[in-house]
């Protein structure tokens, strides 16, 4: 039992116990007959009021040129970017001189989702993509080989445009 | 056996069948309609997976319960933990043998089977287990023990949660036990006969019993909610404080035992409710289901089922509304409140009767009801308005002394 409880001088119907009950079950009523506002996830992915963001970042898609070549040249620049170590790149060079990619792959389980390799890509080839069901059997296929990569289809991220900062 | 008692003991047989299944079947869907009602009423959709609109979500949660693993705790007393459930479930299907589920059908046969003889059976036959001569006593009889499953399960345990959770169980239940019993006397005092026929009958006669003994069904609602362990009233299975009460160490079926004793002592209490205070499985302002016919039986059935629905669905409603009373007002409610109303209650119903009785002689049942809900809307008035400023549900400071409190005076009655 507390001891010394600060007693509330609150007037006499907020203090009624049956009259609070009955306001609490008119309340409840009323939500019996409004409508939820679940999302039946696995039929629906967005519905009026929410839809996913266009800058979400999720896992990666890799842009391909006209002949269906990867546009990356291998330059370098996301691996020495990327705060969480995940990219590995080995370049590699044809007989004209093309920089290209022999080996690309991202570690989608090491990946922090942070965009840099998006926005410091010179040639607008590796994107983070606006995608999140990733689910797999094992833990090696979450390791993004470069032709997964240029299979994704889904959209990519718009990156935040420091001159519209709230995406308008 | 005379061919008559051989006739008794078949129709016994097959209307225990019946209605085992039908609580089973009813327990079942009352535990996907609690779901449902606990969604809608926070703005969710509720099972709705399994077959159309969720419908056969029972027979999955069954199945799954079924194939759990049973645990059994080290330390746990193996004999009493594993009878913990039936003992909680025994009562509770007995309990639904005396309730009148619809008007009695007449029923006539005559046949003979090799082996067995001669079967017969001849006029009304009640729509109920057992038409016993005591009535609702039964009920509350065998509903008090069915706290010995909750307590034995408690104990069995070996688990301090759980025991806590059975004592809480055993206090709450021995509690409001003494208001219920003494909420229905007044029924007794309007019918003079304990058994759910009268009642019935008396209620067809007059108006339903919700009227002139209303502050009656008001306490025996709020005890039947402490009796069968609902909101706000279940503090046994306080999952905050207590895991889930006495039950925290049963798995598998012996879980799924306590589950159906607790909705189908929902069940029942909403039958009782329904028979004692709704007029049973009387249909509103008619009187042709009053003799005796299939069709009757079938529409009284339909009428009580729509009644008993409603019950659970209130039930359910303030379960989904109110939140968890404290111990302390636990007990202060049952003891200081509800008992001390019920017999004030008894006292003034029965001068009441009586002055009516006595100042005017010959009335109609139905004006003499009509007065009586005049007496009760007043006393429902001092109770509801004129008593309850914090007095019947309590903040724990008034228990302190107004003495140690900072400007006390005036403090009484404001908690």
């Amino acid at each position: 039992m507390a001891i010394g409880v600060k007693v509330m001088k609150r007037p006499t119907s907020e203090v009624s116990y049956v009259r609070a009950t009955l306001k609490g079950m008119a309340l409840t009523f009323k939500h019996l007959f409004r409508a939820p506002v679940t999302m039946q996830y696995p039929e629906e992915k967005s519905t009026a009021e929410w839809s996913i963001s266009p800058r979400w970042r999720g896992t990666h898609r890799m842009m391909t040129d006209e002949q269906g070549r990867s546009k990356c040249v291998a330059c370098g620049l996301c691996p020495q970017i990327c705060p969480a170590n995940c990219i590995k790149l080995v370049p590699g060079e044809d007989e004209a001189g093309n920089r290209y990619p022999l080996i690309y792959e991202i570690d989608e389980f090491r990946c922090v989702f942070c965009g840099y390799c998006q926005e410091v890509c010179p040639e607008e080839a590796i994107h983070v993509g606006v995608h999140y069901e990733n689910a797999e059997y094992s833990r090696d296929r979450f390791v993004y080989d470069l032709e997964r990569l240029s299979a994704q289809t889904h959209p990519v991220s718009a990156l935040w445009d420091p001159a519209d900062p709230r995406g308008e | 056996m005379t061919p008559d008692l051989k006739g008794f003991i078949l129709v016994s047989v097959i209307k225990i069948l019946v209605i085992f299944v039908i609580t089973l079947v009813g327990v079942a869907y009352m535990t996907l309609l609690e779901r449902w009602v606990s969604a809608w009423m926070q703005d969710r959709f509720g099972p709705n997976r399994v077959g159309p609109k969720g419908l056969l979500q029972p027979i999955a949660d069954g199945i799954k319960n079924i194939a759990k693993e049973e645990t059994l705790p080290g330390g746990a007393n193996k004999i009493l933990f594993i009878l913990a459930p039936a003992l909680a479930f025994m009562p509770a299907m007995m309990m639904s043998g005396v309730i009148p589920w619809a008007a009695p059908v007449p029923v006539h046969f005559d046949f003979s089977l090799p082996w067995l003889g001669r079967f017969s059976h001849e006029g009304l036959m009640p729509i109920q287990v057992a038409n016993l001569p005591i009535g609702f006593l039964w009920v509350l009889a065998i509903g008090s023990t069915g706290v010995y499953g909750i307590a034995l399960a408690g104990w069995s345990s070996n688990n301090k949660y759980s025991l806590l959770g059975g004592i809480r169980a055993s206090a709450q239940m021995v509690s409001y036990e003494v208001a219920m019993g003494m909420s229905l006397i007044p029924v007794l005092l309007l019918v003079g006969n304990v058994t759910f026929a009268a009642i019935v009958a008396s209620q067809q006669q007059g108006l339903w019993f919700i009227l002139p003994l209303f502050m009656s069904f008001f306490l025996f609602a709020v005890a039947g909610f402490a009796e069968t362990n609902r909101a706000p009233f279940d503090l046994p299975e306080a999952e905050s404080e207590l895991v889930a009460g006495y039950h925290t160490e049963y798995s598998s079926f012996k879980f799924s035992m306590f589950f159906i004793a607790e909705y189908a002592n929902l069940m029942t209490f909403c039958a009782m409710l329904t028979t004692l205070f709704f007029g049973g499985w009387d249909v509103p302002f008619t009187s042709w289901d009053q003799t005796p016919g299939l069709l009757q039986t079938i529409a009284t059935g339909l009428a009580m089922f729509l009644k008993v629905t409603f019950g659970i669905f209130v039930v359910m409603w303030v379960r989904w509304t109110l939140p968890r009373f404290r111990y302390d007002q636990l007990m202060a409610t049952g003891w200081k409140f509800m008992l001390p109303v019920a017999l004030g209650y008894i006292v003034v119903m029965t001068l009441a009767i009586f002055a009516i009785d006595r100042l005017l002689p010959g009335l109609s049942g139905r004006i003499h009801q009509l007065l009586l809900f005049g007496v009760n809307l007043g006393l429902a008035y001092i109770t509801f308005f004129l008593a309850d400023r914090g007095f019947i549900i309590s903040g724990s400071s008034r228990h302190t002394l107004p003495s140690t409190l900072e400007g006390a005076s005036g403090a009484r009655g404001q908690g």
